[in-house]
């Protein structure tokens, strides 16, 4: 009789699955997971080191590239640990601001997620309605930072600046004729508050459609339900946050538990999952979505009832105004100072997390004094996440590797730094 | 979030005789403990402190810890900064050991966080694997074992991680330069890609310095 052993498969690094660079080691039993062994690294930029070299405020648009779909949310754990070692916070204005972004990029999140997962296990519709939802939401990105993905919109003291009362215009081009254009500008009238409004009002109904295809789908549900199920100890003893750990019925969002900026001002709700398998997941993340669109039309209400500051006056550590530095020495020598040399931070630790549409994305800060961090660590949400990889894919099919991928939510800039 | 103050008292009570040191700064508990003594601190931590999660691990390499590079030498002013830099200056025999390993942990029933730091020696240093108590441990440590190093006794599959196939040294150290030690390139001759030492210089655009500010130093320790 002839000898029967496992078959070793390579997954990744280039398979359009793999969510980026993913080379997954697999240990095969005909079909079934034996083992799964993640290969990660190959996008490994020593962030960490590289913000050891730098300044504090030079640092914030690497945080961007970490998760480079939320990337909004990566700087707010990076603003918030520096603000906490300076002892300052931002004016309430820059506040709402922020949580108005957080929550606009977990919905940009979380429709790349929907698209992409959908995409992997056969649901080829649900990336085109994403995309075509995720491209307001980034015109809303570039119109308050000029970047529709890298922002380094928030700073250490607020944010960059207020939020603009006019949008920018599509032109008619060899793609878009003047009937499409007068179309897409229809809602980029008026001011950029004016265009959330209006995507908040629609955006309910899109997830309705989503839920449509999706929800009750035999093939979605034969593919989801059961897969990767996590009890909630299991989640708890593989360090799970965010929809992982709620997928699984455990109640913890730190928006509501650690409130941080104007959370505990704005009304949500917390949806959690029963069975800790990928249905259940794919379920949480989609009420997510509409519990952000109810938070940012909270936000929305407050802004428009009121007006300030959006950055400190603060200029050891805030850029002076443009025309400021024109006329007034101090102002120029303070711009010159804080785009050198930066500011010295006293020396202490500090751990600051935010719930990033992921899980718990946290910065822990060491300082000594000096002008640049000592240590930055970068806890990465997906990072144990994708360590549990040979957890939730012992015995399933290889198939379902990728539909566990998907439920992951892998973005392989947080998780290789 | 629970109170921290009490949280403290409890564990000073609770680890008298194992802490080095505890303190409570910007509403966070930092516990010092020896490296030896650490299983059996974080084993009583999840089981009768609950903190069931492991947030984060790290390691810190405590090299060059509160030294600037602005004052090393007076021949900066003449010769521009970059030359004014040298980086054997640095080594000094500090009273702190090396290296040390950072523990976040959460408790979800309580809603509390604690941060546990373990200083440990030697070229080679090590530390007892947590990964019996928290899973989660498993890729945090292979990490800091990398970038730092760091050896986990009794973790089961201690291999690097983050870095490239071969790789050899840990990256994160302090005395590891920013731009590495070897650079790859394509050889038409050999028909591959190979390593060799890196060509640029090392350079420093922004110096170092440690300056004082004591608005901010009230403000945090007021906290």
């Amino acid at each position: 009789m002839p000898e029967i052993r496992n078959y070793t498969m390579n997954f990744g690094p280039q398979h359009p699955a793999a969510h980026g660079v993913l080379r997954l080691v697999l240990e095969l039993d005909g079909e079934v997971i034996e083992r799964a062994d993640p290969h990660i690294g190959l996008l490994h930029r020593a962030t960490e080191k590289l913000a050891e070299s730098k300044p504090f405020n030079q640092s914030v648009p690497y945080m961007d590239r970490l998760d480079y779909v939320s990337m909004m949310c990566n700087e707010h754990a990076y603003v918030m640990a520096v603000e906490k070692l300076l002892g300052i916070e931002a004016p309430i204005r820059a506040q709402y601001i922020r949580v108005m972004f957080d929550e606009i990029t977990r919905i940009l999140n979380h429709l790349m997620w929907i698209g992409a997962h959908g995409l992997d296990i056969g649901a080829m519709t649900m990336f085109l309605y994403a995309f075509r939802e995720r491209e307001d939401l980034m015109d809303c990105y570039e119109s308050v930072s000029g970047a529709r993905m890298h922002a380094a919109y928030y700073r250490p003291g607020g944010v960059y600046r207020d939020l603009p009362t006019v949008m920018p215009q599509y032109q008619p081009s060899r793609w878009r004729n003047q009937k499409e254009v007068d179309r897409i500008n229809g809602d980029r009238q008026g001011s950029l508050l004016d265009f959330i409004e209006r995507f908040t009002e629609r955006f309910p109904k899109c997830v309705d459609e989503y839920e449509t295809l999706l929800t009750d789908n035999r093939i979605w549900k034969q593919r989801t339900v059961g897969i990767g199920v996590v009890s909630p100890e299991q989640a708890m003893q593989l360090g799970f946050s965010g929809p992982m750990l709620r997928g699984s019925g455990i109640a913890w969002d730190l928006r509501k538990k650690q409130p941080y900026e104007v959370y505990d001002k704005v009304d949500f709700d917390i949806p959690i999952g029963v069975n800790g398998d990928c249905y259940d997941r794919y379920l949480v993340r989609m009420e997510e979505m509409r519990q952000s669109n109810r938070i940012i039309k909270q936000c929305i209400d407050w802004l428009r009832a009121n007006s300030g500051p959006v950055m400190l006056g603060e200029h050891k550590i805030t850029p002076p105004k443009r025309e400021a530095m024109k006329g007034d020495m101090e102002a120029l020598i303070h711009h010159f100072k804080l785009f050198s040399e930066g500011y010295c931070i006293p020396a202490g630790e500090v751990y600051s997390a935010v719930e990033h549409p992921k899980g718990e994305f946290g910065i822990y800060l060491v300082s000594d004094g000096a002008n640049k961090p000592y240590r930055l660590k970068i806890r990465a949400p997906g990072f144990p996440h994708l360590a549990a990889m040979d957890a939730m894919a012992r015995g399933h099919m290889l198939a379902d590797v990728v539909a566990i991928i998907g439920t992951m939510d892998i973005v392989f800039g947080e998780i290789d730094r | 979030m629970a109170d921290t103050q009490t949280l403290l008292t409890q564990l000073q009570e609770r680890f008298a005789s194992e802490l080095l040191n505890a303190e409570l700064a910007l509403a966070e508990v930092t516990l010092e403990v020896p490296a030896n003594q650490i299983l059996t601190v974080c084993q009583a931590l999840r089981d009768e402190f609950q903190f069931e999660e492991l947030i984060d691990l790290c390691g810190i390499d405590y090299l060059e810890y509160g030294q600037a590079d602005w004052e090393t030498s007076s021949r900066a002013t003449n010769t521009g900064f970059s030359r004014g830099v040298d980086k054997a200056v640095y080594r000094e025999d500090q009273e702190k050991p090396r290296f040390a390993v950072v523990y976040h942990l959460l408790s979800i029933q309580h809603n509390q966080r604690v941060r546990v730091r373990a200083f440990t020696e030697g070229e080679l240093p090590r530390i007892d694997s947590v990964i019996s108590i928290w899973a989660a441990a498993n890729w945090f440590e292979r990490e800091a074992f990398d970038m730092y190093g760091i050896l986990f006794d009794g973790h089961p599959d201690l291999r690097r991680l983050l870095t490239d196939y071969g790789f050899i040294g840990h990256p994160f150290r302090k005395d590891f330069p920013l731009i590495g030690e070897v650079e790859m390139r394509y050889d038409p001759e050999k028909g591959r890609v190979v390593y060799q030492p890196v060509s640029i210089d090392p350079r420093v655009l922004v110096p170092r310095v440690i300056r004082h500010d004591n608005r901010y130093t009230k403000a945090s320790e007021a906290q």
